[in-house]
């Protein structure tokens, strides 16, 4: 510990101003607070102060996505080795699925730190923490086989554009990893829709090469809803066999990395709820507002096989607990009153079931839904903030 | 039967170093110091040369807009050092005190007289100096009157002197105190107790006495206004410290200027935290000297860990303060990577270190000290504030607002309502790391500035 304290304490002149590498003073400076805890005192106000950082409540929404992720990559591995047709040991589909994920995690936390670091030191500030979660979030709302390429080009998209302009961490509108979504989605629809992107039938480097066998389908669940000639509400696994509730809940289901497996969610949710990090009310609103809004399709919705879907198949589908627990709870683009939570929450179920429901061409509502709530969120605050004023105009009046 | 208010937003600090009730001896220090910055809102105009001798109750500065407004020696001796610092800004004033105290002689008050001659009076001899406002959390305007006096009847805060030590032997003088106050208002005089109160201050006569029950800030005044008669613009409320309505009361007594009161030396650095009987504007040095740890860089706090002023070993104890703490400063601890780690022995409102919840079965103890541990940045976790704030306000808006010096939105937010220390919890709490105090001092001062 000394040791490495020395190392920093030696280098630390050459970064700092004056220095010779006073360009990469951001970087060095990241890097040593990840190290160490800064020694700055309090200088005026309170003495002492909660051992919680931004650090912390990060690090931890990143442990909280951990059994999702580590559930999404053996799943990529499981789903590729069933639509080739081999029999391998779960180690194998785990390694096939960490080999396919993690350059996309690697792409997207270059890309985005590298921005945040060269925005830190043009700003003189100190490099934010919430990319940490925003580049962990990205791989696991994207198909797998979405080309690296592109990955970059939302992120540095979303991050620039969604979250710098507006003057970083703390102070955008839209949830950063949903506008990279949202931007693959609309600049390179092919690569994100459909039934080819779900699952992936080639090789990671060089490994686990095959081809489909017959029978295999890539599509999701909700694209097979979606599309549906019946309005009978089945749906069915990669090889075309009959899926159920608990198939979509425990995950090994075709869907975006970390999306699939509602078990796995719900593990980080507990987490998430446990510590305190996320709002509970944002997250039991809005699985109360898709329950609510599947119900009231159930009885008069259209005659389909995605509105005929029950209440319960609805919310284990799709992104719908994924955005729930991870995207709408992120406390920057969420309303920030109590009241306005259970609002707040309660309209992304509603939202993200009417657009799932109601338009075919887009089978999945959550990314829209919670992206539309960003907007309104504030909109949301200000009416619970106007109700508390005028609480207090009216004592006024009750005087006089 | 009295009124129980519950307070169910708010934060006990686990720290160690409560003082024990016992009032250790002490040689009283040569040196005695006021600083005008203790007496928020005032411009001081300075009375006195170096050399000078006073007696106890000598005015030593009075502000420039309000000349009735002065603020005495609590001491009698010399006049050591008039401090000026920048642009001759007025530090402090120290006075070299004389061994046996010789008091100003002043008449003796007449209570039956009207309320104009009794503020008069007590303006007179420095007693309106020690008389706070709402809004703006300054030295209360002489001009306005107040449309009740609050006066809270015990500390809530981190390791806060016990009233009940404190007023023992000394209830005639509260009871004087409070009924001169009493006077001083149309209004009512709003005495706020703790649950456990001793008899003595449940025994109050002529105040309305409501028991605050629940954790910090429960006994801030700020808290109690809101709860029992909250201000409305335009409105002023008057507020005053427990010791210093002794004070008062003793002056209504036996017609002398005493500042005499119990100062509680505090924290988890003091070898053995007790009282001492000393008076206002003390050096700290004959109390802490001897008594605390030196294995570690200190760092002495005059009042509590939350909104305390920072002073060094010799300083001197701020006017409104009846505590001292003393915590270790930690600049150079070089904790490795300390928010990946578990921390058994850090304190946190957060779950992520929820040692705090198990500390009643473990008897844990917690380590503090001065660091910031973390980094600022923009507000991030949305709710926290709202833990630990117990009034009707919405704190996070209401900081946005101070932030934007947005005064439309300040005054509907409830601006008028709060004192900076009504956000010292939150400030602890923040995982930004805001230095909310501040902002609101800033605020606060802005608003007045414009509006007043």
């Amino acid at each position: 510990m000394k040791f490495i304290k020395n190392i920093v304490d030696k280098i630390k002149p050459t970064f700092s101003e004056g220095g010779k590498l006073v360009a990469f003073h951001s970087l060095f400076d990241a890097i040593e607070t990840f190290l160490f805890v800064p020694n700055e005192t309090a200088k005026n106000g309170t003495h002492i102060h909660d051992a919680i950082d931004t650090k912390r409540s990060m690090f931890t929404v990143v442990v909280a996505l951990l059994p999702a992720m580590l559930f999404g990559m053996w799943n990529v591995g499981y789903q590729h080795f069933v639509a080739i047709g081999q029999e391998v040991s779960f180690f194998e589909e785990f390694a096939f699925g960490l080999l396919s994920v993690l350059p996309t995690l690697l792409v997207a936390y270059v890309v985005g730190l590298g921005i945040e670091i060269i925005v830190a030191q043009v700003k003189k500030e100190e490099v934010a923490e919430g990319f940490f979660v925003t580049g962990f979030l990205i791989p696991m709302i994207v198909p797998v086989d979405t080309p690296l390429w592109m990955t970059a080009a939302a992120t540095a998209f979303a991050v620039i554009f969604a979250k710098e302009v507006f003057g970083g961490t703390g102070y955008n509108i839209f949830n950063v990893a949903l506008i990279t979504r949202a931007f693959l989605f609309f600049a390179y629809p092919t690569a994100m829709s459909g039934d080819q992107v779900w699952v992936r039938t080639r090789d990671a480097f060089w490994w686990g090469a095959g081809s489909p066998v017959d029978g295999f389908s890539g599509a999701t669940p909700l694209g097979q809803l979606a599309t549906a000639t019946e309005a009978t509400p089945a749906f069915s696994d990669t090889l075309g066999q009959a899926a159920n509730f608990w198939d979509a809940f425990i995950g090994w289901i075709p869907g975006s990395v970390g999306e699939t497996s509602t078990l796995a969610i719900l593990l980080g949710g507990a987490l998430l709820i446990a510590t305190g990090v996320a709002s509970w009310k944002i997250m039991l609103s809005v699985f109360a507002g898709g329950a609510f809004t599947a119900l009231l399709f159930n009885a008069f919705g259209p005659e389909s096989a995605i509105a005929n879907l029950p209440w319960y198949e609805h919310l284990v589908l799709g992104g719908f607990a994924f955005g729930a627990v991870f995207m709408a709870t992120d406390p920057v683009t969420a309303a920030r009153t109590e009241v306005g939570k259970w609002i707040y929450g309660f309209l992304i179920g509603v939202v993200a079931i009417v657009v799932r429901v109601l338009n075919p061409g887009y089978p999945e509502g959550m990314m829209l839904a919670i992206l539309l709530m960003n907007i309104f969120g504030c909109f949301i605050d200000w009416c619970v903030v106007q109700n508390n004023i005028k609480k207090r105009i009216k004592r006024v009046k009750q005087i006089k | 039967m009295t009124n129980v208010i519950k307070i169910k937003r708010g934060l006990n600090i686990d720290i160690a170093g409560a003082p024990a009730p016992v009032l250790a001896s002490m040689n009283q220090s040569t040196l005695v110091a006021i600083s005008p910055d203790d007496f928020n809102g005032i411009v001081p105009k300075v009375l006195v040369k170096e050399g000078e001798k006073v007696k106890a109750g000598t005015p030593i500065f009075l502000d420039k807009k309000h000349p009735e407004l002065k603020i005495v020696a609590p001491v009698s001796g010399t006049i050591e050092e008039v401090a000026r610092g920048e642009r001759r800004k007025l530090l402090y004033i120290s006075i070299r005190r004389d061994v046996v105290v010789d008091y100003e002689n002043f008449e003796k008050l007449n209570l039956e007289a009207s309320r104009e001659e009794l503020h008069k009076a007590i303006l007179n001899v420095g007693f309106g100096a020690f008389i706070k406002q709402h809004p703006y959390d300054v030295v209360a305007n002489p001009d306005f009157a107040p449309k009740a006096i609050f006066v809270s009847g015990f500390d809530s805060a981190p390791l806060a002197p016990d009233s009940n030590f404190v007023v023992k032997g000394q209830g005639s003088e509260l009871q004087a105190g409070l009924k001169l106050l009493a006077k001083l208002t149309d209004g009512k005089v709003y005495f706020s107790i703790a649950k456990n109160a001793a008899p003595e201050l449940k025994m109050m006569q002529g105040v309305e006495i409501n028991v605050f029950d629940g954790a910090h800030p429960a006994g801030n005044v700020g808290v109690q206004i809101n709860k029992l008669n909250p201000i409305n613009k335009g409105e002023v409320v008057w507020t005053m410290n427990l010791q210093d309505v002794i004070a008062l009361g003793r002056f209504v007594n036996k017609g002398i200027v005493d500042f005499t009161k119990f100062v509680a030396l505090t924290g988890p650095e003091v070898y053995s935290p007790c009282y001492f009987k000393t008076i206002v504007g003390t050096n700290i040095q004959p109390m802490v000297a001897g008594n605390v740890y030196k294995e570690n860089k200190l760092r002495y706090i005059s009042g509590n860990v939350l909104s305390g002023t920072k002073v060094c070993e010799n300083g001197y104890l701020r006017a409104f303060d009846s505590q001292i703490t003393v915590i270790q400063e930690g600049d150079e601890a070089d904790e490795l990577i300390g928010w990946l780690t578990p921390r058994f022995n850090k304190f946190s409102a957060s779950l992520s270190y929820p040692w705090q919840r198990f500390a009643k079965f473990c008897k844990c103890k917690f380590d503090f000290d001065a660091r910031v541990l973390g980094g600022r940045r923009a507000i991030i976790m949305s709710g926290e504030y709202d833990k630990v704030f117990p009034m009707d306000i919405m704190p996070e808006q209401l900081i946005k607002a101070m932030i934007a010096k947005n005064l439309e939105q300040m005054e509907a937010l409830g601006a008028y309502e709060v004192a900076p220390e009504d956000f010292a919890l939150c400030e602890f709490v923040c995982t930004s790391k805001m230095e909310l105090q501040s902002i609101v001092r800033e605020a606060l001062d802005y608003m007045r500035k414009e509006l007043e």
